[in-house]
């Protein structure tokens, strides 16, 4: 774990010089194949994920030291969670640092085959197996849908290195399949609605810091690969393109943050808003994309640079969340909401650093989440700068549910902080947690303190950041520093300015001034009492609002776009039973049909399997003499 | 935006700040009058709130025991962060750097940390009522808040700014044009008011002991200082709509200098304003009735609705004219 941690930090320390001068460094690797050597090649773009995977890896790697030992149990061992765990990282790193096809599919598929091994590291649980089979079948099919994304452009360029795709040139139909491909392959992997079902189910399997790798990290890797086929290798944009990545962003920011607030397993709440997050990088993205085909590049690189802000908080704030999530789990054995409460006094600091994970992830300034919102919010108000009336109708809308899905995140943050660590316990293992190690405790302290410098600085790191498009697009922001670093102007000084240090400074300065007079003018005595609960005497943690009740009124409210199963059986001794059952259409309406699809399909195939050998024989030569005769 | 930001500038602004926190409650006694008199009583003293305010400092306050810290800092976060959202609102004058520092969505992201805080609050000492409260308070706010944002983003787009010191400045520029955008805006706008503020027909602020509240119920376990700053900043929430729709959509008298002569014209014109704006909110609580919960999210939605419509009826209709 500890090699986790340097590997981490030497992936900070590159990708930060990178982006700091702004270069290019090719090297040509002898590996491979002997026509086709593993090409390597850092630019900003790759330097910037290369600095957010390390980031993580470090606070993973530090947490992961302690956390694995409360893992040690039966048949789990260590070593097989450090080997893949390495490995895991290991290809990540590749991925970004790939420069042509053949290496990003060796270390895509090393990091989805090292991930499915993580996810099945507790498989004496069913439902895990289950997890980690989905997640493999899944991450195959989203790696299908890349290599041919990646044929169709090897066979224009005349080449699987990215510098010969770079030069295809393609007709809008074939560039067209080609993002099609890539869309699908890549959305896969990052859980885009419809394709994410696998997500919620595979992320809260694996160990919590594995989680927060996934979580936080791996799908940031599909966001990179994205980009890089998109807007890098393609060379094109097109508005349907940008319309149609803008239009799935914003169904998966919606339906992720409406299925999380209904959950009350917190790893797998927490999952279901990695759904939400890469729906709203997604919408930036694709503002970016509409932007660019319009020829706007200028808003172009506003979008890509809030995009890429949201990556890198989400990346912080998520593997934060998980990282506290798997402290609860580790001092309480619990991931149910429903048996939490009151672990605030229990469990102060990882309290305090998770209540800064929820203030991020809500958006609420002065932390980070919120600036890259902004920058979202931002592009999306120049909307009227395009001529087509229906694309400047769409981006509102778009825009609409990004708010409507702040909005429900913040409401989804309440629910989990109010129920787990504030009220009282709901039961007695959770009433008896201790504080966890100081290490896990260090790792989400410096996930919390990055947390709350993005968000209080955010002029600097969008300067920083302003070199990807600089070079992907060839402009950046030229005004970003306009008015020095305290004020943050992304178009122009005078169409939107934020200055965070100025409102927290004003924040710290009313509440002195508050505090103040209040010293000077009020009474000072405090007692202590029972809750008054409109003279209820004496209320039992058992009165508290569940989580579930918590969501019920958004729960009716849009209740049409769940399969909720609700009701209550008498029982024997005459009281009640409720229960309730939140399923995921995407289920109902995708994967279902899918797998009978295959099934029937196979039940078909299955005819020739007469289990006799000279039959099998027979087919092997008849398909042989098909495929001779084909190529002849 | 360099020339307003000098240290005088500054020292309006504070001033601007001070004039939020000590008229504040005065509004809310003034349409606590207004509903009296329509109700045909005499009612309390415009300045009673004050009187409240004051008498609830010097009392004693009592903590449960189950609560933890956060009960205690959230009634400072909530009104710090309340009060420096209405100071970033134009109240007599459109050109402090309060507004270039906090434009209209960092305005909203304030008021949404904190009701993060005050729902977190309700929820701390464990008890029904609390979690209520807060489970309630975030469907409403779930709602509103977009419809609020789609009405701002109407101004903003039209202004091609987000600073609310712009957007009052080209509504200035505009002069008395009929844009259906903004009467739609307006319109949201006021429904969003109404529901964030706990007024009629959504919340009502006059009630205990009933399981229709919403804030009450929030603010149950509070008492002594804690109780006055979370009522002092509700009072705060209602004047910045108040002023927020006042000047915006009725931008004229607000100064567009730092003259001080002219400054108070703004202060006696927003004045002017706000009352006419307390006047027709008693009069609507007094005709309206409170509707249930789950009438709410229909309201909610339709103010929605018209947010939407007034933006999607500026990029499509206006745009280009």
């Amino acid at each position: 774990m500890p090699l986790v941690s340097l590997a981490g930090s030497a992936a900070v320390g590159a990708g930060l010089t990178a982006l700091w001068h702004g270069g290019v460094a090719t090297v040509t690797l002898p590996l491979g194949l002997p026509w086709l050597p593993w090409r390597v090649r850092i630019d900003t773009l790759s330097a910037f994920f290369l600095a957010v995977i390390g980031v993580v890896t470090i606070a993973c790697g530090v947490y992961g030291t302690t956390y694995a030992r409360g893992l040690e149990r039966g048949r789990d061992s260590l070593p097989v969670l450090g080997g893949f765990t390495g490995l895991f990282v290991a290809g990540m790193l590749m991925v970004v640092l790939a420069d042509d096809a053949f290496l990003f599919m060796v270390s895509w598929e090393l990091m989805s085959l090292a991930s499915y091994f993580l996810v099945a590291f507790h498989h004496d649980q069913a439902a895990n197996r289950r997890a980690a089979l989905l997640y493999l079948i899944m991450a195959q099919v989203g790696g299908l849908a890349i290599l041919l994304g990646f044929s169709v452009l090897a066979a224009y360029g005349g080449g699987f290195a990215f510098e010969n795709m770079r030069g295809a040139h393609l007709s809008f139909t074939w560039a067209s399949v080609a993002f099609v491909l890539a869309f699908v392959g890549f959305g896969m992997k990052a859980g885009l609605v419809p394709l994410h079902a696998w997500l919620p189910e595979a992320h809260p399997a694996a160990p919590s810091h594995i989680s927060a790798l996934m979580s936080g990290v791996m799908l940031k890797v599909a966001v990179y690969g994205f980009i890089r086929f998109v807007l890098d290798l393609t060379g094109q944009a097109y508005w349907q393109w940008g319309v149609a990545v803008l239009i799935t962003g914003s169904l998966s920011a919606l339906m992720g943050v409406l299925y999380a607030l209904l959950q009350h397993d917190l790893k797998r709440l927490l999952a279901y808003h990695s759904v939400e997050n890469v729906g709203i990088i997604f919408i930036g993205l694709g503002l970016s994309l509409l932007f660019l085909s319009t020829g706007h590049v200028l808003l172009a690189a506003l979008g890509l640079v809030a995009a890429l802000y949201h990556t890198l908080n989400h990346a912080l704030f998520k593997a934060l969340l998980f990282l506290g999530a798997g402290a609860i789990l580790h001092s309480a054995h619990e991931r149910d909401l429903e048996h939490m409460g009151g672990l605030l006094r229990r469990m102060p600091w990882t309290g305090l650093f998770f209540l800064v994970g929820c203030l991020s992830i809500s958006a609420l300034p002065p932390f980070n989440g919120f600036v890259s919102e902004w920058l979202t919010f931002q592009t999306a108000l120049q909307v009227w700068q395009l001529d087509s009336g229906v694309l400047r109708s769409l981006v509102p809308i778009a825009a609409a549910t990004l708010a409507l899905t702040g909005a429900l995140a913040a409401a989804c943050f309440v629910k989990v902080y109010g129920v787990a660590f504030l009220g009282r316990a709901r039961s007695r293992h959770v009433r008896r947690a201790r504080p966890v190690p100081p290490g896990m405790q260090a790792a989400q302290g410096m996930l919390a303190i990055l947390c709350v410098l993005f968000g209080v600085f955010p002029t600097s790191v969008v300067a920083v950041l302003n070199a990807v498009p600089v070079q992907l697009l060839g402009r950046g922001l030229p005004q970003i520093t306009a008015h020095g670093g305290l004020w943050l102007t992304p178009v122009a000084p005078a169409t939107a300015s934020y200055s965070a240090p100025l409102v927290v400074l004003s924040l710290a300065g009313m509440a002195g001034l508050v505090v103040w007079i209040w010293r000077r003018g009020a009474a000072r005595r405090v007692r202590r009492c029972d809750p008054w609960d409109c003279g209820f005497a004496r209320p039992t943690p058992r009165m508290q609002y569940t989580a579930t009740a918590f969501a019920q009124p958004i729960r009716r409210v849009y209740g049409m776009l769940f399969q909720i199963d609700e009701g209550a059986e008498p029982q024997a001794d005459g009281s009640a039973r409720y229960h309730l059952q939140v399923g995921d259409r995407a289920w109902g309406l995708l994967y279902v049909p899918v797998v009978s699809a295959v099934e029937s399909a196979a039940r078909r195939v299955v005819r020739i399997q007469s289990g006799s050998v000279r039959i099998y024989l027979g087919w092997t030569l008849a398909t042989l003499l098909v495929l001779l005769w084909i190529i002849s | 935006m360099d020339h307003f930001l000098t240290l005088v500038a500054w020292g309006w602004a504070g001033a601007q700040a001070l004039c939020y926190a000590l008229l504040a409650p005065l509004l809310v006694g003034w349409i606590r009058k207004c509903k009296a008199r329509l109700q045909n009583r005499r009612g309390a003293p415009v300045i009673q709130p004050w009187r409240d305010l004051i008498k609830l400092m010097g009392k004693e306050v009592r903590v449960a025991h189950t609560a933890s810290i956060l009960f205690r800092a959230a009634p400072y976060i909530v009104f710090v962060a309340t009060w420096l959202a209405a100071a970033t609102v134009p109240l007599a004058a459109s050109t402090l750097p309060t507004a270039a520092m906090a434009d209209i969505i960092v305005l909203v992201g304030l008021l949404a940390l904190a009701r993060f805080f005050l729902a977190l609050a309700g929820m701390d000492v464990g008890t029904a009522f609390g979690g209520m409260g807060a489970s309630r308070e975030m469907l409403v706010s779930a709602l509103a808040e977009p419809a609020m944002l789609m009405a701002v983003f109407t101004l903003a787009m039209s202004a091609h700014s987000t600073n609310l010191a712009s957007v009052v400045d080209s509504q200035l520029a505009a002069g008395l044009v009929l844009r259906p955008s903004l009467l739609f805006a307006l319109a949201a706008l006021i429904l969003v008011a109404v529901a964030e503020t706990g007024r009629i027909p959504v919340d009502n602020p006059s009630t205990h002991l009933e399981l229709t509240m919403i804030h009450e119920a929030m603010i149950l376990e509070y008492s002594g200082r804690h109780l006055a700053l979370m009522e002092w900043a509700a009072q705060i929430k209602l004047m910045l709509y108040g002023v927020l729709i006042a000047n915006v959509f009725f931008p004229w008298g607000i100064s567009q200098s730092l003259e001080p002569a002219s400054m108070a014209i703004g202060l006696g014109a927003v004045v002017l304003k706000l009352a006419g704006l307390g006047i027709l909110l008693a009069a609507a609580e007094t005709v309206l009735a409170k509707m249930r919960l789950f009438r709410v999210p229909a309201f909610l939605n339709l103010a929605l609705l018209l947010g939407l419509l007034g933006l999607l009826g500026y990029v499509i209709l206006e745009v280009g004219a």
